[in-house]
C-alpha cells in the first residue's frame, strides 16, 4: 500500500514537474552550424529539465523578416533569436534587446575575440553573444595555380588576384580564373564590394554622411571588379551568390574565391567538394593602403525585450556559445564541426588548428577587421561590409541592383555609380541625416 | 481534305498540350528526381537524368530533424478549415450578389476585389498588432481566420460566376412553390451549383495549402504548416538543395494527390458557362 502511495506520489510529481516545465522558442537559421546546436540540445535538456525547447528554423531572409517584425511590434513569439552583427547595434540602441548580463561566472566573456564583441556591445554592454563568426578570405586551386607558374602569398594584393585569374582561366575548359558574388542585395554583392572598397580606400560616406559613390576609389573598386568578372568570371555572374559560387567552386570550375571563411570547411569536404585536397588559403587581398577587403559578420543568439522567459532564454544561450558547447561538439562530431570566428581560446587547442587547415586565415582575417574603423578613411557609421543604420537594408540592395547592371554589361561603371550617389543622397535626406 | 486537315490540327494541338504541359511538370519532376541525389551529385554540372546513386538518405534526414505529421496537419488545418468558413460566408454572399442585385452590386464586387491588389506586406503591422492583441499569434485558429478574410473575395467572386449561370425562373419557381431563402439555397441552388462549389473550395485550398507570407510570419513553433517546414531547408550559406528538394516533394505531395483525384470536378467547375 505505501509502495503504491510512494509510486502515485512520484507520478504526481513527475508531471508537476513536467507541467511547470518552461518552454523557450528559439528562431534560428537553417545552416550546418545551427542544425547541430539543434541536434545536440538534449545535453542542455537533460542539465535543465525545467526547460523546454522548441525550435523556429528558417531561411536566413524569412527569418530577419520575421524577426524584425517581431521585435519591433513586442509581438513575444520567440525567447531566443538568431541575429547578425548588422541588426545587433541597432536594435541594441533602440532597447529591443535584453542586455545579456547573467551568462554565468564560467562564460568567460573575456575569451570572446575583441572584434566580435565589440560589434555586439552597444554602451560596452553585450547585447547578443555570437554563436559563429567569419571574415572573408581567398580560396584557390593549388594545382592550376602550380600549373600556371604562379606562388599565392600568404597575403596577396588585388593586382596579385588579378594576374592569378589570368593565368588560372581556360574557358574552353569550363575553368574559370576568379568566382565573386554578383547577386543584387546588401547581403550579397554589396557585402564584398564594399568590403572591397574599403581595401581601395573608398567609403559609402564621409564623416559628415554624404555618399561618397563619386569618388575615385569607388570608380577603381567597381572598375576592377567589373573588369575582373567580365574576362576572367563565369558567365551569368550577375546571378551567383554564396550557394552559386560554393556549387561553382566544389566542381572544378573555379580557380579563386573570395567569400566567407566558412566556405572552408565546405570546400575541404571530401564527400561533397571534387577538389577537396586541392584547395589553398589566403587573407583577403589588399592594394597596400593598410586595409583588407575583407569582411567580419557573426551569427548570435539575443533576447528580445518583449520575452518574458529571459531567465530561460539567458541559461540557453549561456550553454550554446560556451567554451563547453565547443568540447561537446568535438566529442560528437569531430574539431572540424566545431562554430568558428568566437573564442580566443578555441585558436589555442592544437586539436582544432591541426583539424581545420583554414583556422589561422580566419583568426587573422576576424582579427584584422574593424567595425569602427572600416576604411582607410575615417567615417561616421559602424560596420565593415554594411552601415549600421536601419536604411541600409533598403539603399545597400538599390545600389546592389545597379553595381549588379554594371557587372551585366547593362550600364556602365560611371552610370552604376552615377545614380547610386542619386539615389542614397535621395535616401539619407529622407531620413534627415546626419543626425 | 477537311477531315484531314481537322486531323492535322487535332494532333499539332494535341502535341502543343502536352509540350506547355511537360513544361510545367518538369521543374516538379525535376525536383522529385533531386529529392533522390546525395547533395553533390545535386549541385553536379553535369546533372543526371537517371543513372545516378539513387538514396532516400534525404528523405530519411528530414523527417529526423522536422516534426514532418506537425506541419502536415497544420496545413490540413488552416486550408480545409479557411476554404469551409470561407465557404460558409460566400454562399450567401455570392447568392444576394447574383439573385437579388442593386445598383452598388458591381461596385462592391469590384472592391472586394481591389482588396486582393494590396500588397500583403501593406498591411501586416496592423494583422501583426492585431493578432498580438487578440493572443492570436502562432495560433491554427488566427491562421483559418486570416486565410478566410484573403480568399473571401476569390470565393465570392468564383461562387458569383457559375450562380449567374443559372436560371433566376428555377429559383423563383421555388419561392413560388413556398420555398424560404434557406430552402432555396439549399434544396434548388446548391445542387445545380454543387460542381462550381466543389472547384471553389478545392481552389481554396490549394490557395490557402501554398499561401506563404501570411503562414510564416504569424506562426513560430506551434501553427507552422509545410511552407515554413520547406523555408527551413533553404540555406543562403550551404548546399542543402537534396534535402531541400525532399522537403519540398513531401509538402506538395498531399496537394498534389489531392489535385489529381479531384481534377474532374475542378476542370467542370472552373469551366461552368465559360462555353455556352
Amino acid at each position: 500500500m505505501l509502495k503504491k502511495i510512494s509510486m502515485l506520489l512520484l507520478g504526481a510529481l513527475t508531471v508537476s514537474t513536467s507541467v511547470s516545465a518552461e518552454t523557450i522558442t528559439i528562431a534560428t537559421v537553417n545552416n550546418g552550424d545551427m542544425i547541430t546546436m539543434k541536434a545536440l540540445s538534449s545535453d542542455f535538456e537533460a542539465k535543465h529539465p525545467d526547460i523546454d525547447l522548441k525550435w523556429v528554423t528558417l531561411e536566413e531572409n524569412i527569418l530577419r523578416q520575421r524577426v524584425t517584425t517581431d521585435v519591433a511590434t513586442s509581438g513575444g513569439q520567440y525567447d531566443v533569436m538568431t541575429i547578425g552583427t548588422y541588426e545587433v547595434p541597432i536594435w541594441g540602441k533602440q532597447g529591443w534587446l535584453k542586455e545579456l548580463d547573467k551568462l554565468g561566472p564560467n562564460y568567460d566573456v573575456d575569451d570572446l575575440l575583441p572584434a566580435i564583441r565589440s560589434g555586439l556591445s552597444v554602451d560596452n554592454k553585450l547585447y547578443a553573444a555570437p554563436f559563429y563568426g567569419e571574415s572573408s578570405m581567398v580560396m584557390y586551386r593549388t594545382d592550376l595555380m602550380k600549373k600556371a607558374g604562379l606562388e599565392m602569398p600568404k597575403a596577396p594584393s588585388w593586382q596579385f588576384i588579378e594576374k592569378a585569374a589570368k593565368a588560372m582561366t581556360d574557358k574552353q575548359a569550363g575553368v574559370y580564373g576568379i568566382c565573386l558574388r554578383g547577386k543584387a542585395g546588401w547581403g550579397e554583392n554589396i557585402a564584398l564590394i564594399t568590403s572591397m572598397s574599403n581595401s581601395f580606400g573608398a567609403r559609402w560616406f564621409d564623416e559628415n554622411w554624404q555618399p561618397e559613390f563619386d569618388s575615385k576609389e569607388w570608380q577603381q573598386t567597381l572598375q576592377y571588379y567589373v573588369d575582373i568578372m567580365q574576362s576572367y568570371g563565369p558567365p551569368g555572374a550577375s546571378a551567383n551568390g554564396f550557394n552559386e559560387n560554393l556549387a561553382l567552386f566544389q566542381t572544378g570550375k573555379c580557380g579563386i574565391w573570395i567569400d566567407a571563411t566558412v566556405a572552408g570547411a565546405f570546400v575541404t569536404n571530401q564527400q561533397d567538394s571534387e577538389v577537396a585536397d586541392k584547395v589553398g588559403f589566403a587573407l583577403a587581398p589588399d592594394m597596400g593602403l593598410g586595409k583588407r577587403g575583407n569582411w567580419l559578420w557573426a551569427w548570435t543568439l539575443a533576447i528580445p525585450a518583449s520575452s518574458k522567459k529571459s531567465d530561460a532564454a539567458m541559461k540557453f544561450i549561456s550553454w550554446a556559445t560556451s567554451k563547453d558547447y565547443t568540447k561537446l561538439v568535438a566529442e560528437k562530431k569531430g574539431w572540424a564541426k566545431v562554430p568558428p570566428g568566437t573564442r580566443a581560446s578555441l585558436y589555442k587547442n592544437p586539436n582544432y588548428m591541426q583539424a581545420a587547415p583554414f583556422a589561422q586565415i580566419t583568426l587573422d582575417s576576424i582579427q584584422s577587421a574593424d567595425p569602427k574603423n572600416p576604411s582607410v578613411k575615417p567615417v561616421p557609421y559602424v560596420g565593415v561590409q554594411f552601415v549600421a543604420i536601419p536604411e541600409f537594408q533598403g539603399i545597400g540592395t538599390a545600389v546592389g541592383q545597379q553595381f549588379s547592371a554594371a557587372l551585366t554589361g547593362k550600364m556602365s561603371v560611371k552610370q552604376a555609380l552615377t545614380i547610386s550617389q542619386r539615389l542614397v543622397e535621395r535616401a539619407m535626406r529622407k531620413a534627415r541625416y546626419p543626425k | 481534305m477537311n477531315k484531314q486537315n481537322s486531323q492535322a490540327s487535332k494532333l499539332i494541338y494535341t502535341l502543343l498540350a502536352w509540350i506547355i504541359g511537360g513544361l510545367i511538370f518538369f521543374p516538379i519532376f525535376w525536383t522529385l528526381l533531386t529529392s533522390f541525389k546525395t547533395e553533390a551529385e545535386a549541385i553536379s554540372a553535369s546533372p543526371s537524368l537517371f543513372m545516378f546513386d539513387w538514396t532516400l538518405q534525404n528523405y530519411i534526414d528530414v523527417l529526423a530533424r522536422s516534426p514532418y505529421f506537425d506541419h502536415f496537419w497544420n496545413s490540413v488545418v488552416i486550408s480545409f478549415g479557411s476554404s469551409l468558413v470561407g465557404l460558409l460566408i460566400a454562399v450567401p454572399a455570392a447568392w444576394s450578389m447574383a439573385f437579388v442585385q442593386n445598383k452598388r452590386t458591381k461596385n462592391l464586387l469590384m472592391w472586394m476585389l481591389s482588396t486582393k491588389m494590396l500588397p500583403p506586406v501593406g498591411v501586416l503591422v496592423p494583422i501583426y498588432l492585431l493578432f498580438r492583441d487578440f493572443g492570436l499569434l502562432d495560433t491554427q485558429l488566427g491562421l483559418v481566420i486570416v486565410m478566410t478574410l484573403i480568399n473571401l473575395p476569390i470565393m465570392v467572386w468564383m461562387l458569383y460566376t457559375y450562380f449567374k449561370e443559372i436560371p433566376n425562373e428555377i429559383l423563383e419557381a421555388a419561392r413560388m412553390d413556398g420555398a424560404s431563402i434557406g430552402e432555396e439555397i439549399f434544396h434548388v441552388l446548391l445542387p445545380i451549383a454543387l460542381p462550381g462549389i466543389a472547384s471553389t473550395l478545392l481552389l481554396n485550398i490549394i490557395l490557402a495549402w501554398n499561401e506563404a507570407f501570411w503562414t510564416l510570419i504569424l506562426t513560430a513553433a506551434n501553427a507552422a504548416p509545410l511552407t515554413a517546414f520547406i523555408a527551413s531547408y533553404s540555406s543562403p550559406e550551404g548546399l542543402f538543395y537534396a534535402k531541400l528538394s525532399a522537403a519540398s516533394a513531401m509538402a506538395i505531395a498531399p496537394i498534389l494527390i489531392l489535385g489529381w483525384f479531384s481534377q474532374k470536378q475542378l476542370v467542370r467547375g472552373l469551366s461552368f458557362g465559360a462555353v455556352k
